[in-house]
């Protein structure tokens, strides 16, 4: 018996899932030499075709493929039903709980949300308090990062509501996949996901400010030595709209505009890729230089769509993550579809004590920490790591949650050995305008090493091509 | 279109002709060097050819002694500066990253593509003992660029912006490399009174095929090369692609095409430049003196050159 669940495998290499029989039956036919031969291919077509991320903390300008499987992870018709339904109504929750907490703050005068929880948390800005942002629409793009643990079951591990990445790469994974193995999509049928950039760009105008109709969209990057400059570049391309920087955008009259050859062009909509912080030095850190001078005046005053809007991170922070479940209730009067990993909030006296007696089984982060940074993997740990978080936690209690190891589901996966079960995650991207929509699927990142759980770029992840099978 | 995306596309372009005209130049002085000469005029050829650049100082620090073979690994491989080809086909895919969403596909993968090989191109080809493979091969990717370029873009603001580019660099290499090869004639007839006709053909020959002329010269003229004919052919000829005329023609066609009623002065000046070409004739441009001719023409492009800077590119303040 396994201790995680297999995509692939119901049991050992005998069981095959139904779904994935015939991929599995082609994968047999296949010469090692083939294969090879295809995944040198890939990085080839990767790194030429430049698809990178920028290395930090390396030499400047430094960049590197990230990692790219060639198995498919493979979702059911029905599987993807289910989780679509709950993706939509967890995100539209997200965006009235954002909208609620800088108006009237219904949940936390129900009770259901404790005041210091949102007033004292970090990403909580008060420049947002009482502003009127178009349609009500906070989180234009959401990344919720989902997992599947125990006999199958999906939960939300996250919800990235700030500046979610990734997308080009579920993009271009797919167009790999259709240009090394066409003869898959013939036995296959599987949905597509090619038309997102028009998805993004029809979200995009139909959040412009009132009165706008026929917007100017921009992509706004920090710049090519960003980690994620190509998918901002990508994003612009794809939607034929202007890729700017801070230094590209001025304010002028209660207006953003943008320095062209031809004069400066009134611009409407701005999906940013730059944190708050980042965005106007008058307004947040005065040593920006990604930012634009007065924006956030502009802003306020409704006369431009920041996408996504300032001040989501409050809603997508590890230590409301808990209170998901009750927003659903709260505002949709529904019980979620989606799980929510069990958590312990060690800011309550019973909870922490649970914590600090079980942390070699426990998964503990940081309310604020991204990218695989910042947390502990009991089962994983040495004692003395241990022992050192147990010490930050004591200090800070606020600062941490913890949950149960999960054990991810695992997907087939080419390794230096061979092929080999490895641990992944699903990225699903979710637009929010006048509707919420996605298209099937996301970004199924991997992680490569053996037995790990961390699937993060920056930690050495992979990705795969996601397949919605239609049947 | 953004000024800075302008900028980059304009220097892309001019990164990439550098490329490919260094590569030339160097090309010709291997093969000149080939020919019977004394070492001080072998000297002073390599001299020339890093006045062309404005490298000298830079290579006389670095250098005590001046080798032919140190003079091209400095001009073509060093990437301490920003002159080399290697610096210049590096500084190519940077601008062209940073547009890349601005540019094709084909046209962004030919740029990363040269970039990713070129470290391959300079070991296997061997660069110490016959360079020219690697010059071939840059003239190589700069052709396939310009053809991407054409074959694939859009016919709007981005192309003009890098044509642009492409011809006003041309503009200025071409004057280049015929005023300093005027100077080293100069020096350089009368040193062997024997030999003097027959070194003359290879010198001017050497320098035709530099700028892909050699054969077209012939077509144009069916006479014997003589300094006033290839001075015409690299000046005042509309049709040789590589002349001034034919580099300026390129520089107001895409001026024009990008200028709105705003930004009449530049276009005035890239015109003026343009008809002094078009209506003058070799003789005169000869009797006035060609070194001081080209020396302002050179002011001239410079000049034009910091005009669309701050016409189109620098970003205007609010």
């Amino acid at each position: 018996m396994r201790k995680f669940f297999d995509e692939m495998y119901i049991d050992g290499a005998s069981n095959v899932r139904d779904h994935y029989r015939e991929f599995e039956a082609w994968l047999a036919t296949q010469s090692p030499k083939t294969v090879a031969r295809k995944r040198a291919e890939a990085d080839l077509i990767f790194r030429r075709v430049g698809i990178t991320f920028a290395v930090y903390g390396n030499e400047a300008g430094t960049e590197r493929v990230i990692p790219f499987d060639i198995i498919p992870r493979m979702i059911t018709a029905r599987e993807w039903a289910h989780m679509e339904a709950g993706l939509v109504q967890r995100v539209r929750t997200l965006n009235m709980f954002i909208h609620d907490i800088y108006h009237d703050q219904n949940i936390v005068k129900a009770g259901i949300i404790p005041p210091e929880q949102i007033f004292r948390n970090a990403q909580y800005r008060p420049e947002m308090q009482g502003i009127s942002v178009a349609s009500d629409i906070y989180a234009h793009i959401a990344g919720v990062d989902i997992v599947r643990a125990g006999q199958g079951e999906f939960y939300v591990l996250e919800d990235n509501l700030r500046v979610p990445s990734g997308v080009s790469y579920m993009l271009e994974d797919r167009k790999m996949m259709m240009r090394l193995f066409p003869e898959l999509f013939a036995r296959h049928q599987v949905a597509p996901v090619a038309h997102y950039p028009d998805m993004l760009l029809d979200n995009l105008r139909s959040v412009a400010p009132i009165g706008v109709t026929d917007p100017t969209v921009v992509v706004m990057t920090p710049g090519m030595y960003n980690s994620a400059y190509f998918e901002h570049a990508f994003l612009a391309q794809q939607m034929g709209v202007e890729l700017v920087e801070g230094q590209d955008l001025f304010v002028n009259d209660n207006a953003v505009y943008m320095r062209t050859t031809r004069g400066p062009k009134r611009v409407d909509v701005i999906y940013r890729r730059i944190d708050d912080d980042y965005m106007d030095p008058l307004a947040f850190r005065a040593d920006s230089t990604l930012g634009v001078p007065g924006l956030l005046s502009v802003y306020r005053s409704g006369r431009v769509t920041l996408a996504n809007a300032i001040g989501t991170g409050v809603a997508d922070d590890k230590s409301i993550y808990p209170f998901v479940p009750d927003m659903v209730r709260f505002y949709l009067s529904e019980e979620p579809i989606l799980n929510n990993v069990p958590t312990y909030q060690c800011r309550k006296k019973d909870e922490l004590s649970y914590v600090l007696a079980n942390l070699a089984e426990l998964v503990v982060k940081e309310v604020h920490g991204a990218g695989g940074y910042g947390m502990l993997v009991g089962p994983a740990s040495t004692k003395a790591e241990i022992e050192n978080f147990r010490q930050r936690i004591i200090a800070r209690p606020d600062g941490y949650i913890a949950q149960p190891t999960l054990a991810l589901s695992a997907c087939p996966t080419f390794v230096d050995s061979g092929v080999a079960p490895r641990h992944i995650d699903l990225r699903p991207f979710v637009l929010s305008g006048k509707t919420i929509s996605m298209v099937p699927g996301g970004l199924t990142r991997v992680a490569l090493k053996e037995g790990s759980l961390v699937v993060n770029s920056s930690q050495g992840g992979g990705t795969k091509d996601t397949w919605i099978l239609e049947n | 279109m953004l000024s800075r995306t302008a900028d980059h596309l304009f220097w892309m372009a001019r990164y990439t002709e550098r490329a490919e005209n260094t590569a030339r130049m160097l090309d010709v002085n291997v093969q000149t060097a080939l020919l019977p000469q004394s070492a001080r005029s072998a000297e002073q050829g390599w001299r020339a050819t890093l006045g062309i650049s404005e490298l000298q100082e830079a290579f006389d620090q670095k250098y005590d002694k001046l080798t032919p073979r140190d003079v091209l690994h400095f001009m073509a491989l060093d990437t301490s500066h920003s002159s080399s080809i290697t610096s210049c086909l590096r500084a190519a895919r940077e601008n062209a990253r940073a547009v890349r969403g601005t540019l094709t596909t084909e046209v962004w993968e030919t740029h990363n593509t040269t970039w990713l090989e070129m470290q391959n191109q300079i070991e296997e080809s061997d660069f110490e003992n016959d360079p020219s493979q690697f010059f071939e091969w840059v003239k190589h990717r700069s052709h396939l660029s310009r053809g991407v370029t054409l074959g694939t873009m859009l016919q709007d603001e981005a192309l003009f912006f890098i044509r642009l580019g492409t011809f006003l660099e041309r503009a200025d290499n071409t004057a280049r490399i015929l005023d300093v090869k005027f100077h080293g004639a100069a020096t350089q007839t009368g040193e062997k009174p024997g030999h003097e006709n027959q070194l003359d053909f290879y010198y001017w020959a050497a320098i035709l095929r530099s700028v892909s002329a050699f054969e077209i010269y012939r077509k144009v003229y069916r006479d014997a090369i003589t300094p006033a004919r290839v001075a015409d052919l690299l000046m005042l000829k509309a049709d040789m692609p590589r002349s001034l005329l034919a580099s300026l023609t390129g520089v107001v066609d895409n001026l024009s095409m990008v200028t709105g009623d705003t930004h009449n002065d530049t276009l005035r000046f890239a015109g003026k430049l343009h008809a002094e070409l078009k209506f003058a004739s070799i003789n005169d441009v000869l009797k006035e003196g060609l070194h001081d001719y080209l020396t302002e023409f050179l002011e001239h492009i410079y000049e034009l050159g910091n005009r669309i800077s701050r016409e189109f590119l620098v970003p205007l303040a609010a």
